[in-house]
């Protein structure tokens, strides 16, 4: 009876998941699927205007000789490596802070530290754009509080824009990432704080060796969502420096833009560019997923 | 010791909280100063925002182009809501061996970018001759990825037996999914609620390629089209068309902290 009851379950199963995932799966085969192996066509072509040609793997070697892609692939590289840790430190630093005993204000700096992610990426990077004008806002209280002699040209300048392009995206994504820190600390027993504190810790120690290594599942999916947040960087740097001064800002996501809908449109090649970003997320992603696992 | 920890910690809050907030204030005073004020980083309200309201709405159709970022988002959270969940609740609790395997690739399909796709989806927009119109947008984000994880997450601990029960009392399960389901997972909803908005009020890449009319722009293009468009950049116009596309989101924020949160990060346990 039992068994018979199985059966009919499975059997119905079949027929009942396809009632409610064909919406999904039809709008994924449109809108993901063909897409896909559309753009898996096009890097075979160059397409110029109307004119399709099939060129193999043209694209791709045109590619790997393409100074300006590998210049932006360096740029994203150079964002990656200063943004991401100094983010996850800070949001680190912050929840726990946030986490101790007795803290007043408590609810005030969790909103506080909260509230960049409330705007857009492109409202953000407007905003920066001006707070970072050479005489700006941001200059004048830096050139107040005597940490510089004269204006910095942030937005011109091939060092300063980088930074100010870093700054930008610690402002509004380090507490993003500090929630998961709190919510993880949240799952860390008491019990292990108070041990150290028994053993006489201070507070270094409590973060650095009870802390952190407690938290590393989050820190590593914090890790890997930003990297490839910061691989895919598009709005903040159109918005901010627009890929300027002569590129020294310009990502792989602009330059895949700038091919397809700004110089002469050639969607093949801008196809192929789109390929090699999926393969580095997917190498990053996997090489990060590695290092985590291995001890 | 514990003196200076403390004063370290709590200057350490202090000073970020304030650069957190500071754009924000800065944003707001920056409305109601001109153009050249704004340049010179000036720190204090002044009286042109009523210059600068003018300025703006007297240039573009601000009521229509609100208009236009509400009626998306509206428009994509109800969608995106109804397809990830009903296909949420179907990969877990019917699951089948192929159901299955399509889950997977649907994981695997969320590693691929936007930009990768976007040459395709012009290319499927123009085909349906929805280049400039508000579908182009709607439609490629209806079908949220990562929502119908977050959906079957908190599926997971929806109760089997609640299910078998309502079925032995001969309800459909498109009855059960709509009656029982839904209105036992409203926090669950709200959270995805606020996710699917924000990344619709938010969204630029698609709306930049498909929107090309300014009857048809949303906010946030307007916004990156002032700040890029002008040869001689109004900031003041610029600072209120960032005030208003803020304060939705900011409104939304202060009302439901808790969702909101949960929403931005797309966790279960906040």
């Amino acid at each position: 009876m039992k068994a018979h009851l199985k059966v009919k379950r499975k059997r119905s199963q079949k027929q009942e998941v396809w009632k409610f995932i064909v919406f999904a799966v039809v709008l994924s085969s449109i809108f993901l699927l063909y897409p896909i192996f559309y753009s898996m066509y096009l890097s075979l072509h160059s397409m110029q205007g109307l004119q399709s040609v099939f060129v193999g793997f043209g694209n791709y070697l045109r590619m790997f000789q393409d100074d300006i892609f590998v210049k932006a692939l360096m740029n994203n590289f150079t964002f990656l490596i200063f943004q991401v840790p100094i983010m996850v430190i800070l949001g680190l630093l912050m929840a726990f802070l946030l986490n101790t005993p007795n803290l007043k204000g408590r609810t005030f700096f969790k909103l506080a530290l909260f509230l960049p992610c409330v705007t857009s990426l492109v409202s953000y990077a407007v905003l920066f754009k001006m707070m970072f004008q050479i005489g700006g806002i941001i200059n004048n209280a830096l050139l107040n509080i005597g940490t510089i002699q004269s204006p910095i040209d942030w937005l011109n300048s091939p060092f300063w824009v980088k930074v100010t392009v870093i700054i930008a995206l610690c402002w509004r994504w380090t507490g993003y990432n500090m929630i998961f820190y709190l919510a993880g600390l949240q799952n860390i027993s008491d019990d292990t704080l108070e041990a150290a504190d028994i053993d006489g810790a201070n507070g270094f120690q409590k973060f650095f060796q009870v802390v952190i290594p407690q938290l590393k599942p989050v820190i590593v999916f914090t890790t890997i969502t930003s990297t490839i947040g910061t691989i895919q960087l598009f709005d903040e740097v159109v918005n901010l420096t627009g890929g300027g001064p002569s590129n020294e800002t310009l990502t792989a996501a602009q330059l895949i833009y700038n091919h397809s809908f700004i110089y002469t449109s050639n969607f093949g090649y801008s196809a192929t560019l789109s390929w090699a970003l999926v393969v580095i997320i997917a190498v990053l992603s996997i090489v990060q997923l590695k290092i985590s696992n291995r001890d | 010791m514990k003196k200076l920890m403390s004063l370290l910690k709590y200057s350490f809050l202090i000073i970020s909280s304030f650069i957190s907030i500071f754009p924000f204030y800065w944003m707001i005073a920056g409305a109601t100063n001109t153009s050249n004020q704004i340049a010179e980083g000036k720190l204090t309200f002044g009286d042109q925002l009523w210059v600068n309201l003018q300025g703006l709405f007297g240039a573009y159709n601000i009521p229509l182009i609100m208009w236009n970022s509400l009626k998306i988002s509206g428009i994509t959270v109800i969608f995106s809501l109804l397809v990830t969940s009903l296909a949420a609740f179907g990969f877990e609790k019917f699951k089948t061996k192929t159901s299955e395997w399509i889950y997977t690739i649907i994981l695997l399909f969320m590693m691929i970018p936007l930009a990768a796709l976007v040459i395709p989806l012009f290319k499927i927009m123009a085909g349906l001759q929805l280049v400039n119109q508000h579908l182009a947008i709607i439609l490629p984000a209806v079908n949220n990825l990562f929502l119908i994880f977050f959906f079957r997450q908190s599926f997971k601990s929806f109760p089997n037996e609640i299910i078998d029960a309502s079925k032995i009392e001969g309800a459909s399960n498109y009855a059960i999914f709509f009656r029982i389901v839904f209105p036992m997972m409203k926090s669950t909803y709200a959270a995805a609620a606020i996710y699917a908005f924000m990344n619709s009020w938010n969204s630029y890449l698609l709306p930049l390629i498909f929107l090309q009319t300014e009857n048809k722009y949303t906010m946030t293009l307007l916004i990156s089209s002032l700040s890029s468009a002008s040869y001689v950049a109004n900031y003041g116009m610029q600072m209120i068309a960032i005030v208003i596309a803020t304060v939705p989101t900011l409104i939304l924020f202060l009302v439901m902290q808790k969702g909101f949160v949960k929403g931005m990060t797309g966790s279960l346990k906040m």
